[in-house]
């Protein structure tokens, strides 16, 4: 029975449609895993009467002979950037967890929202379980997961070592196998970075492909909720189930959703594979190349075709995205000022301006003040033209770079993070060095278009470090999603990192 | 690019953000070496170049102007830090400019 949690997410929800086990069996053997690896640090709320309760539902639909849903009785986390209206959503921030007078700031204190996100109401309608609310970078803003207010969280493969950020404990919990999928947020590589340091399948959808609604929001121009799964016709599922028009959410697209499971059964055959040079430049670790370029050729050997591509604004994606992704978050961020949920700082006598000042001055972390600043820097007068106007002319071009390459090839492939996962504290001292870690990832989120990360193999076991997961980027034109999933699952047929998984905790 | 600390503290004054002395101190050496890596923007030829706002947003649609049920007024209230009279309250703020 607990078996199940280690076989493909469809697998789980046909042996339960066929009645072969029952969602409580699964959603239990779930809990026991969360409590199990409680020291990874991937879940700030386990929601486990309410998981109990509705896998319970599940079983008791099924023996009333309905038909259950694409995700029945499939435990799934959801990163705490997600409104639920049965659990606290915190955004990994004290400002969004009351205070309560001699005592830390507890998660289980956070923000309760009067309704579900968009995405989490889908999932619920497809008799999925919701098992918690995962810790991530507060506000997604982070590449480590060393940003949440309430600790990290760890690689399974290597404890010592980040997850990746910002949806870490959505990464984690697929990876050490503890869900059978989760949901994040991807705004500059917050689904993909994780899920290649951590050796699963992370997909960021096209712009407009899923909806916002109920998301956090923190540069509304960028953010997508996407899945992760350990493989691609897992996540493929979790994306079918989310994907589509929400009237709630203007900017989602209308377009119908792809038949993305579908999809992983194609061939590859005449398929136009670009691989941009840039991304293949100084700085990128000599194992994480060496995989990524094993996985590309052999995936010329199973019949697609290969091309150079050339995207020269590659390099100015990072100062791009700095700027247009704090511009947005210091104007989005503003909501959280004490009024009308979480915390207030609020000192007698003190006027509305410093109850505002005091109450952000103390439930913002300190990457969550830098990109406020920044973002209120580079809108401020006398500067908007040199740097917010300028990075948006930028992005232009990086989008052009995109509309270039696609009028050539159908999909792009790249390595997703430098380097392997780092160790926890490694780079917390400088944010730029930190931020250099989503530098293949941030353009796709700037071009608007759909990207996920497959892994493509563990790097050998050196002095320095154990064997680590790399993953492959595969980029793909607006709403083509199908071929993202194409590539992947052809991918993981040849892939030696095939039915890999951490070790598990002793 | 240099930021200097009256600047980090004239853009705390415009996000509402207290900082302390340290933070601030902090804030000056890591916005100026984030800065100085946004100025190699500065070589880019954006000259006739039109600014990205957003991508795939093709137009904002119409909905039907009916009338929906709205957040109840308790339910809207219940996660406020303080409330009175139906609404949320607040310190007392007088315009002295």
């Amino acid at each position: 029975m607990t078996d199940l949690l280690d076989l493909p997410l469809p697998d789980v929800a046909s042996a339960v449609q066929r009645g072969e086990t029952t969602a409580e069996a699964v959603t239990l053997a779930s809990l026991a895993r969360i409590e199990r690896d409680a020291d990874l640090g991937a879940f700030l709320h386990v929601a486990k009467d309410a998981a109990v309760a509705a896998a319970r539902q599940v079983d008791e639909k099924r023996r009333r002979g309905e038909p259950l849903g694409k995700l029945a009785g499939v435990p799934i986390g959801i990163k705490d950037a997600l409104c639920t209206k049965d659990a606290p959503t915190t955004c990994a921030s004290k400002i969004l967890v009351r205070k309560r007078p001699g005592a830390a700031p507890d998660p289980a204190d956070g923000f309760r929202p009067p309704y579900d996100a968009t995405v989490v109401a889908r999932l619920r309608a497809a008799d999925a379980v919701l098992v918690g609310k995962t810790n991530m970078d507060e506000f997604a803003m982070g590449s480590s997961n060393e940003n949440s207010a309430f600790g990290n969280v760890r690689n399974p493969w290597d404890r010592s070592r980040t997850p990746g950020g910002s949806s870490g404990g959505s990464a984690a919990c697929v990876a050490a196998r503890l869900v059978s999928g989760s949901l994040g947020s991807d705004t500059g590589g917050s689904i993909r970075q994780p899920a290649g340091l951590t050796g699963i399948v992370g997909v960021k959808p096209t712009y407009g492909r899923v909806s916002r609604y109920g998301l956090v929001a923190f540069a509304s121009s960028l953010d997508q909720v996407g899945p992760f799964a350990a493989d691609a016709r897992s996540a493929a599922r979790i994306l079918e189930v989310i994907a589509g028009h929400d009237p709630r959410d203007s900017t989602s697209s209308d377009l119908p959703v792809g038949a993305y499971e579908a999809a992983c059964d194609r061939p590859l055959e005449k398929l136009r594979v670009g691989v941009p040079e840039e991304y293949f430049a100084e700085g990128l670790d000599a194992d994480v190349s060496a995989s990524v370029r094993a996985a590309i050729d052999a995936l010329a050997a199973e019949g697609a075709s290969l091309t150079k591509v050339s995207m020269p604004h590659t390099r100015y994606g990072l100062a791009t995205y700095y700027i247009v992704a704090t511009a947005e978050a210091s104007s989005n961020l503003a909501r959280f000022d004490g009024v009308r949920f979480g915390l207030r700082e609020e000192a007698a006598g003190a006027d509305l301006q410093q109850m505002y000042a005091a109450t952000r001055g103390a439930g913002f972390g300190p990457e969550v003040k830098r990109r406020i600043m920044l973002g209120t820097y580079a809108l401020a007068a006398g500067y908007y033209d040199a740097y917010y106007k300028k990075a948006q002319q930028v992005r232009t071009l990086i989008k052009q770079d995109f509309d270039r390459a696609f009028s050539n090839v159908d999909v792009l492939l790249t390595p997703i993070s430098p380097t392997p996962a780092f160790e926890l504290g490694e780079k917390t001292e400088d944010p730029v060095t930190m931020y250099l870690s989503d530098v293949y990832t941030l353009p796709a989120s700037l071009a608007g278009v759909c990207a996920l990360s497959v892994p493509c193999a563990a790097t050998p076991a050196r002095a320095d470090r154990p064997e680590l997961p790399v993953g492959l980027q595969v980029i793909a034109p607006a709403f083509a999603e199908e071929r993202l999933f194409q590539v992947a699952a052809a991918w993981e047929r040849l892939s030696p990192f095939r039915g890999r998984a951490p070790a598990r905790a002793s | 690019m240099a930021i200097s600390r009256e600047d980090v503290l004239h853009v705390a004054k415009l996000a509402r953000l207290d900082l302390t002395e340290a933070e601030v101190t902090r804030m000056v050496k890591d916005l100026g070496s984030i800065l100085e890596h946004v100025a190699e923007l500065s070589q880019v030829d954006t000259s006739s170049v039109t600014p990205t706002a957003y991508v795939a947003v093709t137009a904002a649609p119409f909905r039907p102007d009916a009338v929906e049920p709205g957040v109840p007024r308790d339910v809207a209230l219940a996660e406020a830090a303080r409330h009175a009279d139906g609404g949320f309250a607040v310190p007392a703020f007088v315009d002295d400019g």
